[in-house]
């Protein structure tokens, strides 16, 4: 009877130490719950969710988890929020991937991330979910593809605060904002199709954020078509003050490239560009710089943009005496100095791009993706490194190796301890006060006996 | 003339004190030491943060630290803190709004200063404040140093002046020769009280919570009312987590909320007082949650008594509590969640995860200037 018992420890103690060679599937079938099966996974795990209906939120801080949706002869897994659900999917972990969802009726985003970084998110359908469709938020390194997204009240992809991200091959219509980039560096807007929303594709700068900029963004071979939904943006937020009938917005963005998009049918314009004035109504941040910057603009093809322009945008126009909006709008006061550039700019409707200067860049072929190739550096927590950490981060706070700091140095609790870790565990959840020259121990009783029993004998091994 | 008899009768004690006066030569719990100054040690330390700005999810690097200082000054700066002979006429220390027990702020909506004055606005926890860059509620100063000088020399705070802080740590028998010991000569100048003093201030590091335990991978110190709880908090139906940033809880932006003041308090325009620009009326700092529990009342005001009632604000409605005729640009993260009590319990759980109290420093049982250190203020 021992020996499997031994057997199955030493397999934990692999498990955690070598995920990559134990990854398992762990499968969750209708009237089962995801969340369950993510609480037993350990990275490197796929979490193989099967059709049905899952009326659940689900939240992931672990690292290296798959959610994979199965798919079978057109039958998908659904995660219901029942419009009463906070958000679908919550997940904090590196190397996050979650693919093959189809995601409804939740009341928050139906796919949320906080500073994972190398997450992917593709293959997903979202449909009439809340705030945000996907929302990744401080991450760095992302890709996201192939999902379609519908029904958003503000923006159907919203990269946020984040580095490094490849948006393609996504469908969003019918929602506020299709595809926004905002306060994000280095990102890919390739191949999408952005239709029917308020506004398809935007790239902003918003004020009041903790990360200041956005640059270096390229939005290429989009289809941005018909963008004509009236707002329906819940009342203060930001997008519900973008006017309706716009293809691509660039507000405060630097260095943002738009080459080889199809932008047409837009009844206010093509593609409006402005300064951090376009929203009136939100404090001022004197860290925010609030123009547009050196804007590339190369090929595009722009047709019947403009039929039926929002009332100042109309006005505008008629200051060139013509009565319908343009392919390309800077407003008035920003983005109209020289460090712009366009070519071919005989071939749009514009207005207040005439001081831009021709671009020596014809196209972005070099640029492939802008992901970090090998992936943004993230360690996984492991057994051995979480008792290193622990010992670390709250141990070594008070006991220095050989000197005397809050509490007596470890070579002394190992001299009195010898080989008892069990006994140091003990102390730890309870602490007495030993010596009448140190200050008593708080205790850490939260901590689980076989963390603490870890840690007490991580602290006999110390040697410096 | 009672002042100067308290002064002759203390004499004696003092100097028999003098000598005995040793500041620390060990960091303070969380701190290692290198080359004699004294840098934090946390489980925070082993990751990256976007843009190094130290806001976003679990894993999540710190911003910057106020470090490098050396155990003494950071000691004698915790003398100071609760020395009341820093302040005008000896009855208010440092302590004296941010105590201790009271999550190093005083448990009032209003803060009472010298001759029981009442300040503007509510003391803030001091915990963690050494990551700040902006200080006080509207922001307006960028440094610790440049922070005290407001409460230190306010005619209804402390009620000193520089050259009387001078005169009288000059003239304390013990306090030259701590300044020696932390800097190496005997001189005091205003510089060095404000850096013993922002030396222990940053020493008030609270990141040992259950919490954090959890943000790095300990998940079962946590209760399954608590993970609702942060899953509520991290919500973008509540949206909290979208200002106050793990893993310090804040991220040091200006928010305007439009809460309420007590009543028959006039309306406090915050952050537009300072800098004028009428955008930001009503604006103040994100303060951080950490160790909230300790420090009620809450908001700039001390409006509310309880965190129940602070995170039940935000579910009132955009704006409810805005008075009438007042135009504020509410920032666009406020809205109307609609939680159920449920979720208000649960976030009222998870706040109480973030109390860690493992590096309280070293109370003081006696300052040098021989007065009575302020330690615990018994409410009147």
């Amino acid at each position: 009877m021992k020996n499997p018992i031994r057997l199955g420890l030493l397999c934990l103690g692999l498990l955690c130490s070598m995920p990559s060679l134990w990854a398992a599937d762990i499968p969750v079938k209708d009237g089962e719950s995801i969340q369950d099966a993510v609480n037993k996974a350990s990275p490197g795990d796929v979490v193989l969710i099967y059709p049905g209906t899952y009326k659940e939120s689900v939240y992931i801080d672990k690292d290296n988890i798959t959610l994979r949706g199965v798919v079978e002869e057109g039958k998908w897994p659904v995660l219901e929020g029942e419009g009463k659900r906070n958000d679908a999917i919550l997940y904090s972990g590196n190397d996050f991937t979650v693919e093959w969802l189809t995601i409804t009726h939740y009341k928050g985003n139906a796919i949320m991330g906080q500073s994972g970084n190398n997450f992917t998110i593709r293959y997903n359908k979202v449909i009439d979910t809340g705030v945000y469709g996907i929302f990744p938020q401080f991450g760095k390194n992302g890709l996201i593809e192939y999902n379609v997204l519908s029904g958003i009240e503000d923006a159907a992809i919203y990269v946020g605060m984040c580095d490094n991200v490849d948006v393609r091959h996504n469908e969003v219509f019918d929602n506020v904002a299709g595809i926004e980039i905002e306060n994000t560096r280095h990102a890919l807007v390739e191949n999408n199709y952005a239709h029917d929303n308020t506004a398809g594709l935007l790239v902003f700068i918003t004020p009041g954020l903790p990360i200041k900029t956005t640059f270096d963004v390229i939005l290429r071979n989009n289809f941005v078509v018909n963008n004509n939904t009236p707002n329906f943006g819940a009342p203060g937020s930001i997008v519900s003050k973008v006017p309706q009938g716009i293809g691509i917005v660039v507000m405060a963005a630097d260095d943002v490239i738009v080459e080889g998009n199809i932008v047409s049918g837009n009844k206010t314009a093509g593609i409006v560009i402005t300064d951090l004035a376009f929203i009136t109504d939100i404090s001022s941040d004197p860290e925010s710089e609030p123009n547009p910057d050196r804007l590339v603009f190369l090929d595009n093809l722009m047709f019947d943009n403009g039929a039926d322009p929002v009332a100042e945008v109309k006005a505008l126009m008629l200051t060139q005496f013509s009565r319908t909006g343009p392919d390309i709008l800077a407003t008035p006061g920003s983005a109209q100095e020289q460090d712009n550039c366009i070519i071919n700019r005989e071939r749009y409707t514009s207005f207040g791009v005439k001081k831009w200067s021709e671009c020596e860049r014809r196209n972005t072929a070099d640029v492939l993706s802008y992901r970090i190739p090998g992936g943004a550096p993230s360690e996984p927590v492991t057994a051995t490194n979480r008792t290193k950490l622990l010992y670390q981060g709250i141990c070594a706070g008070c006991h220095a190796y050989n000197m005397r700091m809050i509490g007596p140095p470890t070579l002394a609790v190992q001299a009195l301890y010898r080989n008892d870790a069990q006994g140091i565990a003990d102390y730890i959840a309870e602490p007495h006060k030993v010596r009448p020259d140190y200050p008593a121990m708080p205790s850490q009783g939260h901590l689980s006996p076989e963390l603490r029993k870890d840690v007490a004998e991580y602290m006999l091994k110390v040697t410096k | 003339m009672r002042a100067l008899l308290s002064g002759l009768l203390l004499l004696p004690v003092l100097s028999s004190l003098a000598a005995e006066w040793r500041l620390s030569e060990v960091c303070p719990a969380g701190f290692r030491p290198e080359q004699g100054r004294c840098y934090l040690q946390s489980l925070y330390g082993e990751y990256a943060s976007l843009q190094d700005s130290g806001v976003g999810g679990l894993k999540t690097g710190l911003p910057p630290l106020r470090e490098g200082f050396t155990p003494q000054q950071i000691d004698l700066g915790r003398l100071m803190f609760f020395d009341p002979l820093l302040s005008g006429d000896g009855t208010l220390a440092c302590s004296s709004c941010h105590q201790p027990s009271k999550g190093f702020a005083d448990g009032r909506g209003l803060s009472v200063g010298i001759n029981g004055q009442l300040a503007h606005r509510s003391a803030p926890s001091l915990w963690n404040v050494g990551f700040l860059k902006r200080l006080f509620w509207d922001a307006r100063a960028s440094s610790l140093e440049e922070q005290m000088e407001g409460p230190l020399y306010s005619p209804i705070e402390m009620g000193n002046s520089r050259e009387h802080l001078l005169k009288s740590l000059n003239e304390s028998a013990a306090y030259p020769a701590l300044f020696k010991q932390a800097f190496g000569d005997s001189a005091i100048s205003l510089d060095r009280i404000y850096t013993a003093i922002t030396a222990f201030e940053s020493s008030l590091v609270s990141l040992n919570s259950r919490y954090d335990l959890y943000a790095n991978g300990v998940h079962e110190v946590l209760n399954k009312d608590e993970i609702e709880g942060m899953n509520v908090f991290r919500s973008f139906v509540a949206r909290c987590a979208e200002c106050h940033t793990p893993p310090t809880f804040t991220n040091q932006q200006i928010a305007i909320l439009g809460t309420p003041e007590p009543d028959g308090h006039a309306f406090d325009s915050g952050v537009q007082a300072v800098t004028g620009d009428a955008s930001q009326r009503g604006g103040f700092k994100v303060p951080t949650l950490r160790n909230i529990e300790f420090s009620a009342p809450y908001m700039h005001s001390g409006r509310f008594e309880t965190l129940r009632e602070a995170v039940a604000f935000y579910t009132g409605g955009r704006g409810h509590a805005v008075p009438e005729g007042e135009k504020l640009n509410l920032h666009w993260h406020i809205w109307e969640p609609n939680l159920t009590d449920r979720e208000i319990d649960v976030l009222v759980a998870f706040l109480k995860t973030l109390s860690d109290e493992s590096f309280m420093p070293p109370l003081p049982s006696a300052v040098p200037s021989g007065l009575r250190p302020v330690v615990d203020v018994k409410p009147n």
